[in-house]
């Protein structure tokens, strides 16, 4: 099974608040593969589960490892890792 | 098996089936399935999730149509919330294989994530709890449909549980059916207490998050007498309060009976009084039926919570007449108002500030608001014509705070005069020690008034910097610590060195645990809670002095609190097994 792994830090001003969850969850929620986010050296937490995504209170200067399993594992993370490092759209 | 510790406000024990009242009054049923019926739940369960999902997306779009689009974002994070698959998950596991009926497993599964959330502490994820319990009620909104259970059709006699009781929730109460209260949030002023204690059931309060983490269903004891609620007891200590319950009973009514006219006296004859704290005017009726020698502590919060307006002269005046015709002749001790901290507040909305519990309360707010505090004062002196009326200042720092109360109290008296109105004008005027600096320099003070009255509950907060709701801190708090029983011992040597009366009316006061070394302190008036005076009394008349010395002497020579406490409640255990 075809795996994928970055980490980005986080750099928007607020970190993951509610709505960049929400945008994490809406592109992950496309993909067939398994996708998890860890802060630092935290737990796994399910990419496609808003509250998980939240329980990671990933403030801004958090390291996000993002980690796809699956056969489109590597545009999962891609597009994902590309939301965070353009902080969201957040001006 | 889960024990949370709050602030006990209303005594007794109860053992039941917890209601957990959410902001509209329903209750979360906890069911379990027959196998059969699963397939049908899981459905049920799906078809509320679509229906709030479509619910949430027109609420959006018509958010987003008035305000904009970057207001409307929360609810994309709770339409993800309806769809979350760890909740899914979790929701479908409850009901596939514990058998529970979706509402409970809906709300365990929410309620899980909101604990987790809270516990991380973090201040930007405190406003998704929030959000959780949003789409939580939405969701069960749609589970229960019309088969809503409200307060008013209760059947079987249930534990409230609550964030905390609105005036509206406990009005629409059958009392039959409530056994006990216990809320999140409150004091011993809180209405949730007021209301247990009229109604003489148990009640916890400032648990912090007690109506959140227990589901309704779960199987609950309330210990109102040490502010203690357990959820899922296992079965010794089922047992062990089945039996605490049934002689707590017996042994209360038994009590009251036995000691209602005869005198709080040691064994060898040193006689204490014992007067009743109280919040509301009703309950001056069951303080003389406990057998109350006075009112130690007339709260007058009560008479400024309506809504709107503060009450007039002559409303205030009545009240405390009112008070005086069913003492017959007993004292009564009018406190001015105290509002501030976690007290009740004024109809008009006061300025936010950082640090309430050390900001603008109490005298200091009297002394603010002089033409509020004036129309007190002459109601105060009026009533003084009518009884034995005594004039308490709360939270008092300093001497010139007290000249000034006094310089105040003078100028209603001459108002008085010129008015020629009636009033005694030898009124007892006393001080609240609630400060530490009061405590410090009560010998001073002790020289410019007629009584103290100690007041333990913000003396243990201010000595030892624990705010005793919070429940970070709130097991810092200790009544027993070295501090707080060198000051205690100090503000009762300075008042009987100057000759005056020292009470003592905080929750230690009502406590029997405390007695004896309140006694060994060589306090001889103690004020609290009506239904607590039996059994104070109790442990007066079972008590010699030289036991008394004896604990005392032990209990100030120890440097842990817990210790102290420890040794304290063995001591009361042996003196009088019965209450303990």
């Amino acid at each position: 099974m075809p795996e994928a792994v970055r980490e980005v830090p986080v750099t928007n001003q607020y970190g993951l608040h509610a709505r960049p969850a929400s945008r994490i969850v809406g592109i992950a929620s496309r993909y067939r593969s398994e996708v998890t986010l860890a802060n630092g050296s935290g737990r796994a937490v399910n990419a496609k589960s808003i509250l998980d995504v939240l329980t990671l209170a990933a403030a801004s200067g958090a390291n996000l490892t993002i980690r796809a399993v699956g056969d489109d594992a590597e545009q999962a993370v891609a597009e994902i890792a590309g939301l965070i490092e353009q902080k969201f759209g957040e001006t | 098996m889960e024990i949370k510790k709050g602030i006990a406000v209303s005594p007794g024990y109860a053992i039941g089936e917890a209601f957990v009242l959410d902001s509209e009054s329903y209750r979360i049923p906890k069911r379990v399935l027959a196998p059969a019926m699963l397939e049908a739940e899981t459905e049920r369960y799906r078809k509320a999730c679509e229906a709030a999902s479509a619910e949430v997306a027109g609420v959006q779009a018509s958010f987003e149509k008035k305000v904009g689009k970057a207001y409307a974002a929360i609810f994309e994070a709770h339409l993800w919330m309806l769809k979350d698959p760890q909740i899914h998950a979790e929701v479908l596991r409850r009901i596939r294989e514990q058998r529970f009926n979706a509402e409970y497993a809906v709300s365990r599964a929410f309620r899980r994530y909101a604990w987790m959330f809270r516990s991380m502490g973090d201040e930007h994820l405190s406003l998704r709890v929030s959000d959780l319990y949003d789409v939580e009620k939405r969701l069960l909104r749609h589970l229960l449909g019309q088969k809503r259970e409200s307060l008013t059709t209760l059947t079987d006699p249930v534990i409230i549980l609550a964030h905390d009781l609105t005036p509206s929730q406990t009005a629409s109460l059958d009392p039959k059916k409530v056994i006990a209260f216990a809320t999140d949030v409150g004091g011993r002023t809180s209405h949730t207490a007021i209301v247990a204690r009229a109604l003489e059931i148990p009640a916890v309060v400032g648990l912090g998050t007690v109506s959140t983490d227990i589901s309704g269903g779960d199987r609950i004891v309330i210990d109102g007498n040490r502010g203690v609620v357990i959820i899922s007891p296992d079965g010794e200590t089922l047992k062990k309060y089945e039996g605490l319950s049934t002689s707590f009973r017996a042994f209360g009514k038994r009590l009251t009976s036995e000691l209602k006219d005869v005198p709080a006296v040691t064994k060898d004859g040193t006689r204490v009084e014992l007067m009743a704290n109280i919040e509301l005017p009703e309950e001056v009726e069951s303080a003389v039926r406990y057998g109350a020698e006075g009112i130690g502590l007339y709260r007058t919060e009560f008479l400024y919570a309506r809504e709107g307006a503060a009450p007039t002269e002559m409303e205030q005046f009545k009240a405390y007449v009112h008070a005086l015709r069913t003492l017959s002749g007993r004292p009564l001790v009018v406190r001015t108002l105290d509002v501030g901290g976690d007290k009740v507040m004024l109809g008009e909305s006061q300025p936010q500030e950082p640090n309430p519990i050390l900001g603008c309360r109490s005298l200091r707010f009297s002394f603010q608001h002089p033409a509020l505090f004036r129309i007190q004062l002459r109601a105060v002196l009026r009533a003084s014509a009518f009884g034995d009326v005594r004039i308490l200042f709360p939270m008092v720092s300093g001497l010139q705070e007290i000249d000034r109360a006094k310089d105040l109290l003078k100028a209603a008296m001459e108002e008085l005069d010129r008015e020629g109105i009636l009033y005694n004008k030898d009124l007892p005027v006393g001080i609240m020690i609630e400060v530490p600096s009061a405590a410090l320099i009560a010998d001073r003070l002790a020289k410019e008034v007629q009584f103290f009255s100690i007041g333990t509950n913000d003396l243990v907060q201010y000595t030892l910097a624990v705010d005793r709701v919070n429940e970070r801190v709130a097991n810092l708090y200790k009544p027993t610590h070295p501090a707080v029983l060198r000051l205690l011992k100090h503000v009762i040597q300075s008042g009987a060195d100057a000759g005056i009366r020292v009470n003592l009316c905080g929750e230690m006061s009502g406590d029997p645990v405390y007695t004896m070394l309140l006694l060994g302190l060589g306090l001889r008036s103690m004020s609290a809670s009506p239904f607590a005076i039996p059994e104070l009394k109790k442990v007066i008349r079972t008590v010699s002095m030289d036991e008394v010395r004896e604990t005392t002497e032990k209990a100030l020579a120890m440097d842990d609190p817990d210790q102290t406490s420890a040794f304290l409640s063995e001591r009361a255990r042996q003196i009088l097994p019965e209450a303990f």
